[in-house]
């Protein structure tokens, strides 16, 4: 038998003959479904991935770094990216 | 917009993901080599009743893998959301162990695990003993390269910082690998799990022989929980040993802070019981400790493995006196020369940004050179004054305690339950003794995540030691924005502990009234 088709039949009997396996597999699903569908769509954005190149991202943490009051322990206000234009 | 609350937020949503994850990856560590263990006792005896014990607990490793498998994801949503400034400056040296890590547990854990639980009729059992021991080996490989980008963050080493890029470039990837806080922190973490597991296994056999279902599955069961456990605490406590030498070596606040040490001395001792005063703060003539009752040299033994050697308290270090790598006592710079050093380095850093831009190479050389001249004390030049870098004392000192309490509670349970699994007396038949097992699951679970929070909280507030504190690391994203995620994710996290103790109940109870050896 072809390799690869011998590697499907191993994953897919194994599938079939699982008990407790099933709940498992809603319950695996559902949670990859709101962690990349949801989670990472909706309200976990790569911040720095809104730039268009590396040097554009290097100057932002730069600005963001070294711009005097940001970050400092008592500053209450700050302006990354949200204010920062390459 | 309230960066505090960002701060604050962001800590506390990371704080809860990596403990919601850190419930799920010790028992799949520590229960991958128990079920290891069975498999091989059937594999050499040839006893059937040990293939059905190895199926038992095989599936509730299963169970547990399948649940908490990926959670660790979420993490990397957070470094890249809430974490921006920090994810760019670590630069590869955090994202190669993450992608190295990521492509081990893809192909052995999912080439291994699926052997393990759909091959037992279509491979040989020599095969299948592989399959299970290296699903064993990659779970742990996985958390190996998990606690090298974890311990690069209390102990950079291997790394140069590229001005041009902002970002650190790894110039040495075994410095990196194998600095001896990684191997110490991986040994510390994969033996706990062994304990972890132990005890889980030993709670579940006690639960089944309190219930007089399967008693001699639960017997063979205590007894290598027994040994593992036993193994895996004793492990422990001396790779915790480690830890504290590292601990005093490259990060002498966070023993400080773990200690509530204020004013060091040669031939410190150790605090065995006390409160903390939270009105405590550096500099000022308030006891650290109430109702202290010590231990005389204790410290000075735990942290130089010498009585009367002398350990920094948190003025001492503030001042500027601190240890070598090699445990002698040095005078280091202030914690007032650091913040100026910081402060320092990341004006010209902004020079150095500005000279490139308007193409002036002199002036760019020597914002370089003062960049470099200063740039260990990067971070401090965030703070305005040296007690912003003293980390929370209260929570690393109790978290120091309850995670000490509680081992030493497994070690006398461990050593208890060898002599007793292998005696035929009535003991193993005693309520008490059952209980004390059960009672003993959540005890081990909190066991080991004190250890984490006395990791953590200690290290603070450095997201990377001396050079990047957590408001310089963190996005500026609106505090609601993370308030809400953070809700999010409680949520989800407490249906998939709450759907894993579910399913994993309810598979005990129906497998226990069968034969389970059978």
């Amino acid at each position: 038998m072809n390799p690869l088709k011998k590697i499907y039949r191993f994953y897919s009997e194994g599938f079939r003959a699982m008990t407790v396996g099933r709940t498992l597999w809603l319950v695996i699903i559902v949670k990859l479904l709101l962690m990349f569908a949801v989670i990472r769509l909706l309200f976990m954005p790569d911040i720095l991935g809104r730039l268009d190149s590396d040097a554009e991202r290097a100057e932002a943490v730069r600005h963001s770094l070294t711009t005097p009051g940001k970050h400092d322990s008592t500053s209450k206000t700050s302006c990354i990216w949200i204010s920062y234009q390459p | 917009m309230d960066l505090l609350s960002t701060v604050d937020w962001s800590r506390a949503q990371f704080a809860l993901t990596a403990m919601y994850h850190w419930l799920f990856v010790p028992l799949t560590i520590g229960l991958s080599l128990i079920v290891a263990i069975m498999e091989t006792i059937y594999y050499r005896t040839g006893d059937e009743r040990w293939k059905g014990l190895t199926k038992f607990w095989m599936t509730l490793f299963g169970i547990n893998f399948a649940i908490g498998v990926a959670t660790g994801l979420i993490l990397e949503f957070e470094f890249g959301t809430n974490w921006s400034n920090y994810s760019w400056f670590v630069g590869d040296i955090f994202g190669a162990p993450l992608a190295i890590e990521g492509i081990f547990a893809f192909f052995l854990e999912a080439t291994f695990v699926a052997v393990m639980f759909f091959g037992w009729k279509k491979v040989s059992p020599g095969f299948h003993l592989a399959a299970t021991w290296l699903t064993a080996f990659g779970v742990a490989l996985s958390a190996w390269w998990i606690l090298v980008a974890n311990a690069w963050m209390q102990y950079p080493v291997g790394m140069e910082f590229d001005p041009d890029q902002m970002r650190n470039v790894m110039t040495d990837f075994s410095a990196v690998a194998l600095s001896p806080v990684a191997v110490n922190k991986f040994f510390h973490a994969v033996f706990s799990t062994w304990t972890l597991a132990g005890v889980f296994v030993a709670g579940v056999s006690a639960w089944m022989l309190w219930r007089k279902r399967n008693v001699e599955a639960s017997r063979l069961s205590l007894r290598i929980a027994s040994w593992v456990g036993l193994a895996g605490i004793f492990l422990t406590l001396w790779t915790g040993d480690g830890s504290a030498v590292n601990v005093a070596k490259v990060q002498p606040m966070k023993l400080a802070a773990m200690e509530g040490l204020y004013d060091g001395k040669v031939g410190q001792e150790l605090v065995g019981f006390g409160f903390v005063n939270t009105d405590k703060r550096p500099g000022d003539s308030l006891p650290a400790i109430k109702a202290e009752i010590s231990i005389p040299y204790g410290l000075s033994v735990l942290a130089n493995h010498d009585p009367h050697s002398f350990v920094p308290g948190i003025n001492d270090l503030i001042e500027g006196v601190s240890l070598t790598p090699q445990g002698d006592t040095v005078n280091t710079v202030s914690y007032a020369e650091r913040i100026r050093m910081g402060r320092t380095a990341r004006e010209a850093l902004a020079e150095y940004g500005q000279a490139r831009q308007a193409g002036d190479d002199a002036a760019a050389a020597a914002a370089l050179k003062t960049v470099r001249e200063n740039y260990r004390y990067f971070g401090y030049g965030y703070f305005d004054n040296p007690e912003d870098a003293v980390p929370p004392v209260a929570m690393t000192f109790y978290s120091f305690r309850v995670m000490v309490v509680t081992g030493g509670y497994l070690l006398l349970l461990f050593i208890a339950l060898v002599f007793i699994s292998y005696r035929k007396t009535s003991l193993l038949e005693r309520s008490w003794l059952h209980w004390l097992c059960i009672i003993s699951i959540p005890l081990v679970w909190i066991c080991s995540q004190a250890g984490w929070v006395l990791a953590e909280v200690g290290r603070q507030p450095w997201t990377i030691q001396d050079l990047l504190p957590v408001q310089a690391a963190v996005s500026a994203i609106p505090a609601d924005n993370v308030v809400l995620t953070f809700c999010l994710f409680a949520v989800l996290f407490t249906m998939l502990l709450a759907a894993e103790i579910s399913i994993m109940l309810r598979y005990i109870s129906r497998k226990s009234k069968t034969d389970i050896m059978a």
